[in-house]
């Protein structure tokens, strides 16, 4: 198959609006899902051509601008994001390995697809992510790694990203580029939850390419906390991505995005809800955490995550709280 | 002196850099698929996404229309291949399940096509395009699986010999005035070694060249000349680099005589390298394995009473164990003592040799059961290892030929800070995280078997060594070199050592750790024999006695108690004297108490180990002493294990330098056992889920950020002529327990099965 290079997205006769046509950008994702037969695009259009903008990282001005095609390391390593937005420097950080992020952008890192064994290893049938209507391997076979919050009976795939979480607290805007022109939705509804069709997982229509991300204000009082097997180049079992305004002890603002647990970047909102206007102790962490993981369903090996993280949640409120800005 | 290259103490070889260092670190090392072939076509394996059943059909229209596909290979048309036995049964191979034979299928991944293509990646494309109907049956994946079947080991599988008892287990059981019993469980395990289970044929007219990582080149050449049928000389495999083995390619696997076979029939070189998630079902693996242990001791501590019974895993088709209550029953005084070991057989794979494979499951179990003895005691679990330390094993009586486990213990609390400690669990903190200390013993059967090899000397001293030993990452080349350069007593520069070829003098299989006190044994012979002829030349009036060839050496750098050398030998002189350019010496070297055919059966690639405790009249162990820190978040219940230090005892340490990377990446690996490795198995298909790399997780850097390892100087002249212990497996046995027994402390919970998890926490 060869490969295309774009250099311009928004044409009429873009090589991305053909049939079965995927992007590439670092290539991390997309290049090992092919190897393994799990993605078999008609057509690999290569992204990274297109002009400087797509890579640049903005965060002049009222609002922070992430281009897409920008590189997790140099995100991760700007001075200006480190102090203005430490929650989404650290779940850069703390994401993949040094390689990989030297390698991986910003829009091929929310595009990046669930871990799931049984979806990643074709040699197995059921799946509906993979093949829909084929049902579900992981339903009751190994779970550990799988998804508590906003599952369905189809599908219990966790959304294995880092770095959605903090753009999902952060109310962050999508911008898309399509053959007409850019449009721009909230982040939060790029994901789509599994439901019925575990297959479709974003609202990006064809030929559609996601071009900037674009965060509101600033928040020096945001963490990344993060639970993994081992301390390094692991994906979250649990994780949380808190912002907080905090004055005088009271919590004038709150965003809580939760990671590993969900089978789409999750916001937590009744969490959100329960700390805004109040004054911050530990039991209104334990209920702020209780309240985010109220209709969690856990299946055989994936149980523990709901307690575990309500610990997160907690933990990482209490690190935003305490921390010195 | 470095860290890296610590102070050889008495008793040890120079710590000289690696012999292969360059090559390695600047990527010139050519591994087994690196063989340059001429003209090669590209195998991809198809393997079975069902564990039991049969196959009912094949489509393969839409892989042959992949262009470049030379031929389809299924159990239709393949080359009809001589049965294999097992290893332990007389023959070379890890599993007696041949594939390709028939419909049939019997585990999760077996191989059912072949596919040969023009390059490696029109044959994965093509081998993603097979298609495959099954009748699959319901599979039996592990213990308690419906359909598995339990029998004692004994009896069953030759490998597995004796259940060790002595005394009266049951009476002083009953009488001891403390009692503990507890079950202990391990995961399966897969070795996963970087160098994939790559296998490149060639054929000459009738004659098979074979580049393939293996831990054994004459077992593999005689085993590849078995099942094809002809004469075991027309065989050679040569792999100068291994990889990583950790046991993985100790015995035959199907895959090489299958590629060897289509090689044949295409009349064109074949080059496979199967996937990382084929690795693990293609070759062998670490069982799971079950315990219940039973300890009766008197107050103060003394060990009345010991029960091993132990299970493990196998499959079907054969009955591999690992058995190792031989060690268990051994390492401690104890008057009564009782074993069992069985075997379940499930529809798995056949698994095989890891990393010390008696010794990490049953030491784990062992390890812990006496941290649990010692905190009902209410007594320091170094002192309880003190109190039953003895110099006799208890089931025969015999004597350890020496044994230094408690000089690791005093070391390495030492070097740790174990008088730190507070002995009540959960008594230490930092912050967000729980402190806990714990500590284990370790050991390794010290283990050897014949081995020959071939020296050349020629007059300015360039020395040529060969033997078909392996370099599997241990630092074979460089012992052997420095062996070499003090026997002769020429300069290291000029030793070159040829290992991994089965051209070559055959070396044992390098498993058991037999290879360093092996290969260096018959080494140091051979290279006495050509000092001998050196001594006749100039000496030649001289009858030599005893004395006179143990002391007379070549001078230079005179290491070994033989080469002090008060008399060199001026190599010009000598040669001139023989009127000779060069000396070649051919020798073989048997082990004490090695059997009569043992010479004869290693030239037919079967490596006849003796040691540890099959020994007649005394016992021979290598010993150490693993202390770690592990620390537990609160509030994540993420388990880290910061700080790990060991002390090891393992008679004459040839190389400080290579001797400390075997050690510590044993520590690192015990670490990753007990906190990370497992394959897990999807109980209703018996097939493994998290077969790949980014799931079977190992530790990374970040993991280990302290390891330290002790060298002990210990003299051992009871075991062999190098005076060595394998050390290879000796570092990763203690340390599962090591790590549990430190969680014990830092939380009070003590876990009884690995791997231990952040949901296996609670606090
Ligand atoms: C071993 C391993 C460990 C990892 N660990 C972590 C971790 O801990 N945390 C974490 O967050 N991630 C982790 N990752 C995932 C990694 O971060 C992603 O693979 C990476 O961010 C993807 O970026 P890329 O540019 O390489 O995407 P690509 O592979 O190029 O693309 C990924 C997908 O997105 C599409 N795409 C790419 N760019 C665009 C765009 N601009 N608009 C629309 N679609 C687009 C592609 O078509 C493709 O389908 C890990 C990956 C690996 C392999
Ligand atoms: S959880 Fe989703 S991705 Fe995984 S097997 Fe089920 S359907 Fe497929």
């Amino acid at each position: 198959m060869a490969v295309q290079a774009l250099s311009a997205a928004a044409t009429a006769n873009s090589p991305l609006t053909q049939a079965n046509a995927q992007p590439l950008a670092g290539g991390t994702t997309l290049i090992d899902l092919m190897k393994l037969d799990v993605m078999r695009p008609a057509a690999i259009v290569d992204i990274n051509p297109l002009d400087q903008r797509w890579s640049a990282i903005d965060p002049g001005g009222e609002n922070l601008r992430l281009g897409a095609l920008a590189k997790m390391s140099d995100v991760a390593a700007h001075d200006e994001i480190q102090r203005h937005y430490p929650v989404i420097a650290n779940s850069l950080k703390l994401a993949a390995s040094a390689q990989l992020r030297n390698m991986a952008t910003l829009g091929g890192n929310v595009m990046q697809r669930t871990r799931c064994s049984y979806f990643r290893d074709v040699s197995y049938r059921n799946c509906n992510k993979r093949s829909p209507g084929s049902g579900c391997a992981a339903m009751d076979g190994v779970n550990r790694m799988h998804a508590v919050l906003g599952t369905s009976d189809q599908c219990i795939a966790t959304y294995p990203g880092d770095f959605a979480q903090a753009l999902i607290a952060l109310d962050a805007t999508v911008e898309v580029t399509g053959r007409s022109g850019i449009r721009r939705l909230p982040f939060a509804e790029l994901h789509k939850a599994p439901g019925s069709t575990p297959e479709i997982e974003t609202t990006l229509q064809s030929g559609e390419l996601i071009s900037a991300f674009v965060i509101p204000g600033r928040w020096p009082r945001s963490v990344y906390l993060k639970a993994r097997d081992r301390q390094s180049y692991e994906f979250a079992l649990s994780s949380a991505a808190v912002a907080l305004d905090v004055q005088d002890g009271t919590i004038r603002d709150a965003r809580i995005a939760l990671g590993g647990v969900a089978t789409v970047p999750w916001r937590a909102r009744e969490t959100e809800a329960l700390l805004k206007g109040q004054k911050f102790d530990d039991g209104l962490a334990q209920r702020a955490a209780d309240a985010a993981f109220a209709d969690a369903k856990g299946r055989q090996h994936n149980s523990f995550k709901i307690a575990l993280g309500k610990r997160v949640v907690a933990r990482a409120l209490q690190q935003a709280v305490t921390m010195e800005i | 002196m470095t860290a890296a290259a610590p102070e050889p103490k008495a008793n040890m070889g120079r710590p000289v850099p690696r012999y292969d260092a360059v090559v390695k670190v600047t990527g010139r090392a050519t591994y087994g698929s690196d063989m340059p072939l001429d003209n090669p076509a590209y195998a991809f394996l198809v393997t079975s996404a069902i564990a039991r059943g049969r196959i009912d059909g094949f489509d393969l229209a839409g892989a042959n229309r992949v262009r470049g596909v030379i031929d389809i290979v299924t159990h239709e048309n393949a080359p009809k291949l001589k049965e294999s036995k097992l290893f332990s049964n007389g023959g070379y191979a890890g599993t007696t399940i041949q594939p390709l034979k028939s419909a049939d299928i019997s585990h999760d991944g077996e191989i059912i096509a072949v596919v040969i293509a023009e390059s490696y990646e029109a044959a994965r494309e093509a081998a993603n395009r097979v298609k495959v109907s099954y009748a699959a049956a319901t599979p039996s994946a592990t213990f308690d699986s419906p359909g598995t079947t339990t029998a004692a080991a004994k009896g069953q599988s030759s490998q597995f010999k004796e259940d060790p008892k002595v005394g009266d287990f049951a009476k002083g059981f009953n009488e001891a005035e403390v009692k503990l019993t507890a079950s202990y469980d391990t995961p399966t395990q897969h070795h996963n070694p970087m160098e994939l289970f790559s296998t490149s044929c060639a054929w000459m007219g009738d004659n098979l060249v074979i580049y393939e990582p293996s831990q054994y080149v004459y077992g593999l050449k005689n085993g590849v000349a078995e099942q094809l049928g002809i004469d075991a000389d027309k065989v050679r495999v040569v792999n100068p680099y291994v990889g990583g083995g950790f046991g993985s390619r100790g015995s035959m696997t199907p895959r090489t005589a299958i590629i060897a076979g289509i090689a044949k029939r295409l009349n064109r070189p074949i080059k496979l390298v199967p996937t990382r998630d084929q690795g693990f079902t293609i070759a062998t693996y670490r069982a799971e394995t079950r315990h219940e242990i039973k300890l009766g001791a008197s107050r103060d501590g003394k060990l009345v009473a010991l029960r091993h019974e132990g299970a493990e895993v196998s499959s079907r088709a054969d009955p591999y164990c690992v058995g190792g209550t031989k060690t268990t029953t051994r390492l401690y005084a104890c008057p009564n003592v009782d074993s069992l070991v069985s075997i379940v057989r499930a529809d798995r794979n056949t698994p095989g040799f890891m990393r010390s494979p008696p010794e990490v499951p049953y030491l784990f179990a062992l390890e812990s059961a006496m941290d649990e003895l010692a905190v009902k005691l209410n007594m320091d679990p170094v002192e309880l290892r003190r109190i039953n330390d003895t110099t006799n094993e208890p089931i025969g009586g015999k004597p350890y030929t020496s044994r230094s486990l408690m000089a690791c213990f005093d070391e390495a609390a030492k070097a740790f800070g174990w008088a730190q400690r507070s002995a009540a669990p959960k008594s230490m903190s930092d912050g967000d995280w729980l402190i806990g200390y714990g500590c284990a013993a370790t050991c390794y059967p010290t283990q050897m078997a014949p081995a020959a090899a071939r020296v050349r000397l020629q007059r300015d001293g360039r020395t040529r060594v060969e033997i078909a030993g392996h370099e599997i990452g241990t630092g074979a080349y460089t012992i052997l070199a420095q062996t070499a350069a003090e026997r002769l007593g020429v300069p290291l520069e000029k030793v070159a050592v040829f290992v991994g070829d089965s051209d070559l003098p055959p070396g044992p299989v390098a498993g058991g750790s037999n290879s360093t006190a092996s290969t260096c044994s018959a080494v140091m012979m051979v290279c006495d024999q050509v000092r001998q002829r050196l001594l006749k030349a100039v000496m030649p009036n001289k009858s030599l006695t005893d004395k006179a060839k143990e002391t007379i050496g070549l001078g230079q750098t005179p290491a070994t108690k033989a080469a002090k050398s008060s008399e060199a030998i001026d190599l010009e002189k000598a040669f001139d004297a023989l009127g000779t350019g060069l000396i070649e010496e051919y020798g073989e070297w048997k082990p004490e108490g090695a059997p009569m055919d043992s010479l004869r059966a290693m030239h037919a690639g079967h490596a006849r180990l003796v040691g540890g405790a099959s020994m007649k009249d005394k016992i021979a162990y290598a010993f150490g002493a693993e202390f770690v820190e592990v620390r537990i978040n609160r509030f994540t219940h993420e388990i880290r294990a910061p700080r790990l230090v060991g002390a090891f005892a393992a008679g004459r340490i040839m190389n400080p330098r290579t001797a400390r990377s075997q050690l510590m990446g044993g520590l690192i690996w015990g670490m990753s056992s007990a906190l990370l490795e497992a394959t897990e198995i999807d109980q209703r298909t018996a097939r493994y889920v998290n077969d790949n790399f980014a799931d079977y997780l190992v530790p990374v850097n970040a993991d280990v950020p302290g390891v330290e390892v002790i060298l002990l100087s210990e003299q051992d002249d009871h075991i062999n002529p190098a005076g060595a212990k394998g050390l290879g497996e000796l570092a990763n046995v203690g340390t599962n327990a090591a790590i549990c027994n430190a969680i014990y402390h830092a939380t009070g919970q003590r876990i009884r099965k690995l791997p231990v998890r952040l949901e296996n926490i609670e606090v």
